[in-house]
């Protein structure tokens, strides 16, 4: 393989790593900038996953090549609906922010495998039609160099993730909305005291979460499982809550942490083909995500760098 | 002369909670462009009567006058639409925003879908031109100091329209040429016709700034005066009252020995703000040493830093001979120190642990409550048993959690752990707030019996009346540090009261004996 | 008289929360056109059936009770352990890897060797978090959730290359570090059982005796309820804080050594930590952090996962149905305010007035228990 070949496999196998993670961390931004903790991003995520398969597989003849950007949308509906759950419990209902999160995350493989059963029969779904598989891009291909390498038989749903995170920040950082979303993660009490509804805030932060992890999860499905079953998500939920955090709450720290563990993720796949990589064992790769959160948290994110009133619950006095 | 229009009157305004009146028909009406004060003691309800003109609170009854119409308020939001706004005296800040952002929130101006804070900006910028509000808009509030914190609170409440501002201690964290500062704001924003009232227990600043002043005590309006027309005796008499003075049965004291020497400490609080500045004091054997001042004076710091609680900075600490400044508590409870502390909800008791398990909170560890890292709940329960025969702590069983004991009984069960080790420092930290007359009384003895038995007692206490009556000397805190000490019988309410507001102690005499020279020494 | 309502209304509490999450179970197979009487027995008889499915039960419930008890004696010091399930799974690996390197030696010293082994590789796997919460004041929640993942992966690895040459799972453990015992798999028809239930049973016992009864236990609780207190009474938060992490990991890292020397009597690649973590956590949550109703929490979840593997069979009911009220159990037991909150007012209906800011701190001592409070607990102004 030439040098072109090898970058083209890595990086695109890295974007299609990543896609999910972006998305959910993003998801993840939302629900933590509002003061809800989102331990159950993983389960959300299992929820998209199973519901972009069963329409993948149920609506493939009908929809042809636009099926999985459909199932995405579905993913994410049927996660927007999930964490309906978690914005009940925490702001309402005054549930612990990680137990609920946790509830989330056990509720979410034993409701979808239970369905998987009902509906085919088997603990697993038949593999999909429809995959995003490999794209490439008509203009942007052409240009010398880069365009063989980042633009050729890539993976879109990423660059889709990657414009999603760019409209995310403006949205948390330029908008009414995000000035207000923020502030009540922030200090809720003095966005009370200014009129804003900071319930309704947090609803909008945890359901956004559920969307955008939904859609996670239906990538995650779509792309690369290729079908539903319980170990179809395995942890990229925690990934991208890790990727949230090291990304410092910030929708493109997020979207930049989660390529990287996407790469990281992806060279535990491709690793053998490239020099240097091929001689680290590959359980350093798959704890990277991990293992680099933790020490960013010790030594560079620190203890106060979260939402100052993240995972408290507010009480409206009155 | 002419026709003054009140632009708030508050009739008859009662809130409850609970059993608790901290309202209790209250009037109070404030004219266009005055600066009127609202003056009473920790606790007075102030504060309560002022979250509800902001709608924070909804009143149990009572009726809310703005522009001479009666109005509902039942959330901020109509208050902000009535143009009343409220500079809380815990900032209602985000740390994390611009002063910029801080100040639009809620009510964002945008541009296509997006924030526009450029044109937030320069009204921004107009604003604080107009009124001397210097800011650094685009500055991260965490970033900025706390006199230019107020300043964007200000600006926030000005931002929305408020034409009444209602400042709660405004001057309470504010050093004192941030208060001349925020004075000449205050006259600014008069004269453009606002209206302000400010909440503040500081006579000193009333007679500064201040029109009128209506004085509340005890969740009681008690009179709205002139304050050109009125001395700071009869302020702080209306403010104080005529209220049950609690005699205590003392002989004199016989200090011996020092016990506790404090020599020119310096202790900073959890931001980072010096509270203790160069203190020094001496509590003997034998005496109670009583601590005067305004809430917020460096108190509860000085304390922490005797017991262990907080970092000092500079400094030295001695109990009996020994250096104690920043050992671990437990060292210095057993160099001889009892603490009784200033919140016993959240220092000095666990509120869901047993009785016995509290009264076992400073002894646990020790024979004969435990052996051998176990437990003896034998004696844990026979110690506690004999403690609250001893000290008359009501309750049904010594296994019930200490939370549902009644206030005066939990207080009277930290005493009782605290004076049987038999310290050689009592350090009693607001040992009565919030209890019964009887409950004050026993308390009160307790802290002489102490005395009398040649241990040294340091009180802290809010109530002048307290510290009249208990102390054998009266050390007056201001700004983190020693006023004047002065003996009980030597001195007045009147005149600890002037000391607590700063004045020197030459003045303070001066003023008391000759109220007609209070004018000078005030503006000095 | 006001102890024994608290009492009544602790245990309302968690039975009501069972009650609901049967119910809800009950509707889903209504829905799904089960029939959940059907559907219940067939789980009840799974269970509890023959000697053979009793045994396969307190098998399941033996290491349920080491994680619970491990989560919750974190949680009684104030902190989340997520991260019981990672603690239990490197106690598998840790008794498992010593048994089959030692495979000589004889079984009074191996086996309790090995268990230690198992419990050591628990106890220093949390204390990395206790470590990092003590001194670098940074979140467990994250952390351990952190090591879960990383646990595994290790293990993986370790499992691949390290303990076998690319084999999926390792040997089998010596017959001398078992934890079978032959009169037990007599009694219970070839079931699974093994001694860990004893020992789970006296681990109970002995956190009990812990918590209830030590200067250790007592800080631990004082810390985790008020952390301010405890500073000015003289406990040092630092050592409680690694202490209870490093006790809470042991447990759950013995757990982990029961799959290893008992149930399995090896170790293998997983494709995610051991979902005795978190069902661990969902016992403890249940019991109420009390190692008396941890028992019978573990005795309640280890039936229904026992239970629920004969609902296909029998009735046709997928056996993740169990799994489904076990979360829906846990929803209510952490949304307890809304419990709370009806009970409270049919008290007051019944009752008559209750001084309202008493019963509020009364009810501290539950909710405090649960860690539902946590977030105010920490608050520890320095």
């Amino acid at each position: 393989m030439n040098v072109t070949a090898v970058l083209q496999n890595v990086i695109a196998s890295a974007l299609i790593y990543s896609a999910p993670l972006i998305l959910t961390a993003l998801g993840g931004t939302f629900s933590e900038r509002s003061g809800i903790v989102n331990v159950g991003l993983e389960g959300i995520m299992v929820m998209g996953a199973f519901s972009s398969v069963v329409f993948n597989l149920a609506m493939a003849d009908t929809f042809g090549s636009l099926t999985p950007w459909i199932g995405m949308l579905v993913g994410g509906a049927i996660g927007f609906v999930f964490s309906f759950f978690h914005a009940v419990a925490t702001v309402h209902w005054r549930a612990d922010h990680i137990i609920s999160g946790t509830v989330i995350n056990l509720m979410a493989p034993a409701l979808a495998v239970f369905l998987t059963n009902i509906i085919y029969g088997a603990r697993q779904t038949d593999f999909i039609k429809a995959r995003f598989g490999f794209f490439t891009f008509p203009v942007l291909s052409d240009i010398p160099f880069i365009g063989p390498i980042l633009f050729t038989n890539t993976s879109l749903p990423a660059f889709v993730g990657i414009g999603i995170a760019i409209l995310c920040w403006f949205l948390l950082f330029k908008t009414k909305f995000g000035l207000r979303l923020r502030s009540v993660g922030e200090h809720p009490q003095a966005a009370d005291t200014l009129g804003i509804n900071v319930y309704l805030m947090k609803y909008a932060g945890v359901l956004l979460s559920g969307f955008l992890g939904g859609m996670g999860g239906a990538i995650q499905a779509q792309a690369i499982a290729s079908n539903f079953s319980a170990s179809t998500i395995a942890g990229q939920g925690f990934i991208s809550m890790a990727a949230m955090i090291f990304g410092k709450w910030n929708p493109l720290g997020a979207m930049g942490a989660a390529i990287f563990f996407g790469f990281a993720q992806s060279l535990a796949v491709t690793g053998n083909y490239i020099p240097v990589i091929q001689d680290i064992p590959s359980v350093w790769l798959q704890v990277a995500p991990y293992i680099i959160t933790i020490l960013a948290l010790v030594f560079v994110i620190g203890k106060s760098r979260g939402p100052a009133a993240n995972g408290k619950t507010y009480i409206k006095s009155k | 002369m002419s026709q003054i229009e009140n632009v708030i009157e508050m009739r008859g305004i009662t809130k409850q909670f609970g059993n608790f009146k901290a309202n209790d028909n209250i009037n109070l009406s404030v004219k266009k462009g005055e600066i009127h004060a609202l003056l009473g003691e920790n606790g007075a309800g102030k504060s309560t009567l002022m979250n509800i003109l902001s709608g924070l609170l909804e009143p149990t009854s009572g009726d809310i006058l703005v522009n001479g119409e009666k109005a509902t308020i039942d959330s901020p939001n109509a208050a902000n639409l009535l143009g009343i706004g409220m500079v809380h005296q815990h900032f209602m800040l985000v740390d994390d925003f611009t002063v910029t952002e801080n100040i639009i929130l809620g009510s964002e101006k945008t541009k296509s879908g997006f924030l526009d804070q450029k044109s937030a900006r320069k009204e921004i910028k107009e604003l604080s031109d107009r009124y001397g509000l210097i800011v650094d808009p685009s500055a991260r509030v965490e970033d900025i100091t706390v006199g230019m914190q107020q300043r964007a609170e200000i600006l926030k409440v000005i931002y929305r329209g408020a034409e009444i501002l209602i400042l709660d201690e405004p001057t309470a964290v504010l050093t004192p040429q941030e208060i001349d500062e925020l004075i000449k704001i205050m006259r600014s924003l008069t004269k453009e016709g606002k209206s302000i009232i400010i909440i503040t227990h500081k006579l000193d600043e009333i007679k500064r700034v201040a029109d009128r002043c209506t004085v509340i005590r005890r969740g009681k309006s008690i009179d709205t005066v002139n304050v050109k027309e009125t001395s700071q005796q009869e302020l702080a008499n209306m403010m104080v009252g005529r209220s049950v003075s609690f005699k205590v049965d003392k002989v004199p004291s016989e200090p011996k020995e020092t016990i506790l020497s404090v020599d020119n400490i310096t202790v900073k609080d959890s931001r980072g703000i010096e509270k203790v500045k160069g203190l020094s004091l001496e509590v003997h054997a034998g005496e109670v040493l009583g601590i005067a001042g305004i809430d917020g004076n460096g108190q509860s710091e000085l304390i922490q830093a005797i017991s262990g609680m907080t970092k000092v900075e500079s400094g030295k600490i001695t109990l009996q001979g020994k250096e104690i400044q920043n050992n671990v508590p437990r060292k210095i409870t057993e160099s001889g120190l009892g603490h009784i502390p200033e919140d016993r909800h959240r220092v000095g008791l666990v509120l869901p642990m047993s009785v016995e398990e509290n009264m076992a909170l400073q002894t646990y560890y020790k024979e004969p409550l435990s052996k051998n890292g176990f437990l003896n709940q034998g004696k844990m329960r026979s110690y506690a048993e004999k403690l609250a025969e001893e000290f008359d702590v009501r309750l049904q069983s010594v296994s019930e959690p200490i939370a549902s004991l009644s206030g005066g009984n939990q207080q009277k069960a930290i005493i009782a752990r605290e004076v049987d080790r038999n310290p050689s420092l009592l350090i009693a930290a607001q040992p009565t707030r919030g209890l019964d007359v009887g409950a004050i009384e026993y308390i009160h003895s307790r802290l002489i019996e102490q005395r009398d038995n040649d241990r040294a007692v340091l009180l802290v206490s809010f109530e002048l009346d307290e510290v009249m009556n208990v102390s054998d000397r009266i050390a007056v805190m201001y700004e983190g540090k020693i006023a004047a000490i002065v003996k009980p019988e030597e001195t007045s309410e009147e005149e600890l009261g002037l000391l607590m507001a700063g004045s020197s102690l030459e003045k303070a005499r001066a003023s008391v004996e000759n109220p007609t020279a209070e004018e000078e020494t005030i503006h000095e | 008289m006001n102890d024994k309502r608290q009492t009544l209304n602790n245990l309302l509490v968690p039975i009501l929360s069972v009650l609901m999450g049967f119910l809800i179970g009950a509707i889903i197979m209504l829905v799904f056109n089960f029939n959940p009487i059907e559907g219940y027995s067939a789980m009840f008889k799974g269970a509890f059936g023959t000697p053979f499915y009793i045994g396969e039960t307190l098998r399941q419930t033996a290491p349920l009770i080491m994680t619970a008890l491990g989560f919750a004696l974190a949680n009684i010091a104030g902190f989340f352990n997520i991260g019981v399930a990672g603690q239990a799974l490197l106690g598998w690996t840790g008794s498992v890897w010593f048994a089959i390197s030692f495979p000589s030696l004889p079984s009074p010293i191996l086996l309790p060797l090995s268990i230690l082994a198992g419990v050591l590789a628990g106890a220093l796997w949390a204390g990395i978090a206790g470590f990092l919460r003590a001194f670098f004041g940074v979140s467990e929640v994250i952390v351990t959730i952190m090591l879960n993942h990383t646990s595994l992966y290790t293990v993986n690895y370790l499992i691949r290359n390290v303990m076998t040459d690319s084999n999926d799972s390792t040997p089998r453990i010596p017959e001398a570090a078992s934890l079978r015992m032959e009169w037990l798999t007599d009694l219970t028809n070839n079931s699974t059982l093994h001694a860990g239930i004893f020992i789970s049973l006296i681990m109970a016992f002995l956190v009990w005796v812990l918590i209830k009864k030590t200067t250790t236990g007592y800080e631990i609780r004082a810390v985790g309820l008020n952390p301010m207190a405890s500073k000015y009474a003289g406990m040092s938060t630092k050592r409680t804080i690694i202490v209870s992490m490093l006790l809470s990991g042991a447990l759950a890292g013995l757990g982990g050594a029961m799959e290893g020397l008992g149930n399995f009597q090896n170790v293998f690649v997983q494709g995610a930590v051991p979902t005795l973590g978190f069902d661990g956590l969902a016992v403890a949550l249940l019991g109420l952090s009390n190692p008396i109703g941890i028992i019978f929490a573990a005795l309640l979840f280890g039936a229904l996962k026992i239970g629920g593997s004969s609902m296909p069979l029998a009735v046709g009911v997928p056996s993740e149905v169990v799994d489904i009220v076990i979360a829906f159990i846990i929803f209510f037991v952490g949304a307890n305010y809304v419990i709370r909150f009806f009970l409270e007012r049919n008290k007051k209906k019944t009752a008559g007035p209750i001084e309202k800011h008493d019963s509020d701190k009364a009810s501290g001592t539950p909710e405090s228990l649960s860690g539902t409070e946590k977030a105010d607990k920490k608050e520890d102004k320095e």
